[in-house]
């Protein structure tokens, strides 16, 4: 039997997390096909790239109401697969938007969803290993049901293109029967935020600071040392619920997910909450004045003090080793 | 207009998460509780609403007799009742869950208290299926939109809902009756006052008693991930430490 993906792209350009979940999805077929669900422009370009990873067949979802994404239509294309296709398994990545309409989906095809995968093996119940509290602990389960849909933990499966790919990708394009409350949520907007400046996700350094730097002033500091190593800062969730900075900081399992070259914590104590959002970061350097403190166990380094006078110390030692 | 918000019951893990040796649960006698994050905010923004348009706010859980706690600290921010929906110490999957609330939500149709919009944190900081708020919507026939970090209601009776993307964000306008799935750092949550905290305790909660249906995602067991076991290297203690780290910031390339 088949395994089904839904796959994201941007003008036909794969979306990294999707190539992640067309790793798990050939481990899981096993050698059985893989078929493919893309909509929306440039989607038929994906059939090349998609060969490469294994896909014989590219169901492209065509309809003129789709130009805006909505994610009971979406859920609604890939539900009439999955009763024509009659896959082992529905898969894709475990993005906001996937992991939606995947939940959508198993509402219309009666199937059950385990959210973010890290392993399956295939049978009646599916075995899966998921995520839980942000992948601070790791559930084992059986997954039941006549149709079993996934998603697949951001990063938990290196993407990896297939031995043989594919020599011929037939793209078959269909006209989903969408009905007129597949389309009441559908975006009607996109509207430009960005300040110009380097994102929390994508910065090489972070600077964070918790509960430790005690007061919204106390992150001066923090901010020129950041600015010295051409970074950001960020914040632990104490900080945001106590208002000191805005919730666009926080590094956590309900913030922002960094992936930083290097990744420095003043005054954080290392809750799971937030390493849930930094375990993409390379090096974590931790100042704290416990060195006790359960970050200890997580940091590669570690400097054990009063952050207020070390902070502005390395700051003054970089200053001084680059003038001189 | 009348929200309901829907809240789970966790521990705060701290550092170090341990287990019972059953591996099915955390081990939480010397663990505290809360309402999972993004549900923190769907309080506080479901008392905004009604303090804004007028109505009622109904604050529901599901969770064991000791969920109660959770409910009255969202009484004590200002949600007029609660529906405490007891169930024996195992975690419900997403499917059971939604199965249960919306039994709970249409007796609450039957009694005339509609909820207008009914909130769901986008996943619970535990279990995290992603799930139970869009299977309600189904089942009550609503649209629903999620994982949102703005939401007003329009002059128009319609409700603006942001989702954040990248550098911008995705606006939705639909009707209401609607179910809404939020993030944290929607807004803020106040703190409660001690006179919020003692008008708490003489609220409204309504206690029922579902049958536990069996899953279709099946817990078997829980491991706590190898972390690396990662043992810092001590670079130093104080001030005097700022020249290793200048090393050290020079050796990764990063300075």
């Amino acid at each position: 039997m088949s395994v089904l993906l839904l796959v994201e792209h941007v003008q036909g350009e794969l979306d990294k997390l999707s190539l992640q979940a067309l790793t798990f999805a050939r481990g899981y077929a096993a050698g059985d096909g893989l078929e493919v669900m893309v909509t929306g422009p440039g989607a038929p370009d994906t059939a090349g790239a998609l060969g490469a990873h294994g896909v014989g067949t590219v169901h492209v979802a065509e309809h003129d109401a789709l130009g805006a994404y909505a994610p009971l239509a979406w859920a609604r294309a890939l539900a009439e697969l999955v009763e024509r296709l009659a896959p082992a398994a529905v898969v894709a990545a475990g993005s906001d938007r996937a992991t939606e309409v995947l939940a959508h989906a198993a509402v219309l095809t009666g199937g059950a969803l385990a959210a973010n995968c890290v392993r399956a093996a295939p049978g009646d119940p599916a075995e899966v290993t998921r995520l839980r509290w942000g992948g601070s602990l790791l559930e084992e389960a059986r997954l039941h049901g006549p149709v079993k849909l996934m998603t697949v933990a951001p990063h938990a499966v290196a993407a990896a293109a297939a031995e043989a790919a594919e020599p011929v990708v037939a793209v078959e394009p269909f006209t989903p029967a969408l009905q007129e409350m597949d389309l009441v949520v559908q975006v009607s907007e996109r509207v430009d935020m960005s300040t110009g400046g380097l994102s929390l996700a994508e910065a090489p350094v972070v600077v964070s600071g918790g509960r430790g730097v005690g007061s919204a002033e106390g992150f001066a500091p923090l901010e020129e040392l950041a600015g010295l190593l051409g970074g950001v800062v960020g914040c632990s969730r104490a900080v945001t619920s106590a208002g000191w900075r805005p919730h666009t900081d926080q590094v956590g399992q309900t913030g922002t997910k960094i992936a930083p070259e290097l990744y420095i914590t003043c005054g954080i104590s290392g809750a799971t909450q937030h390493m849930a959002g930094c375990k993409g970061a390379k090096k974590l350097l931790a100042i704290n004045a416990d060195p006790e403190a359960s970050i200890m166990a997580s940091a590669d380094y570690a400097v054990v003090g009063d952050l207020t006078e070390i902070v502005p110390a390395i700051s003054a030692e970089l200053r001084r080793v680059r003038e001189g | 207009m009348n929200v309901l918000v829907c809240v789970k019951r966790v521990p705060l893990t701290g550092g170090k998460i341990v287990l019972e040796p059953d591996a099915r649960r955390i081990e939480t006698r010397h663990l505290g509780f809360t309402v999972s994050p993004h549900e923190e905010c769907g309080v506080e923004e479901a008392v905004r609403i009604v303090e804004r348009h007028g109505g009622a706010s109904t604050v529901i859980t599901l969770g064991p007799a000791e969920a109660e706690e959770q409910l009255r600290e969202a009484l004590a921010i200002g949600i007029d009742r609660g529906i405490l929906l007891v169930s024996d110490r195992d975690d419900w999957d997403a499917e059971t869950t939604a199965g249960v609330l919306v039994e709970a939500i249409e007796a609450e149709q039957a009694a005339g208290n509609d909820p207008d919009l009914i909130v769901f944190g986008n996943e619970s900081a535990d279990a995290g299926n992603y799930q139970v708020g869009i299977r309600v919507a189904h089942a009550l026939g609503r649209p629903c939109v999620t994982g949102l970090k703005g939401l007003a209601v329009e002059e128009d009776g319609r409700l603006r809902c942001e989702q954040e993307v990248g550098s911008g964000r995705d606006v939705y306008l639909v009707p209401l009756p609607a179910v809404v799935t939020i993030k944290e750092g929607l807004n803020l949550p106040r703190y409660p006052s001690v006179p919020a905290k003692l008008r708490a305790r003489r609220k409204p909660v309504d206690r029922r008693e579902p049958a536990p249906p069996a899953p279709r995602l099946e817990l078997v067991r829980l491991t706590v991930p190898a972390d690396g076991g990662r043992a810092a290297e001590v670079l130093g203690e104080g001030p005097a430490a700022a020249a290793a780290v200048v090393d050290l910031l020079r050796r990764i390339g990063v300075a």
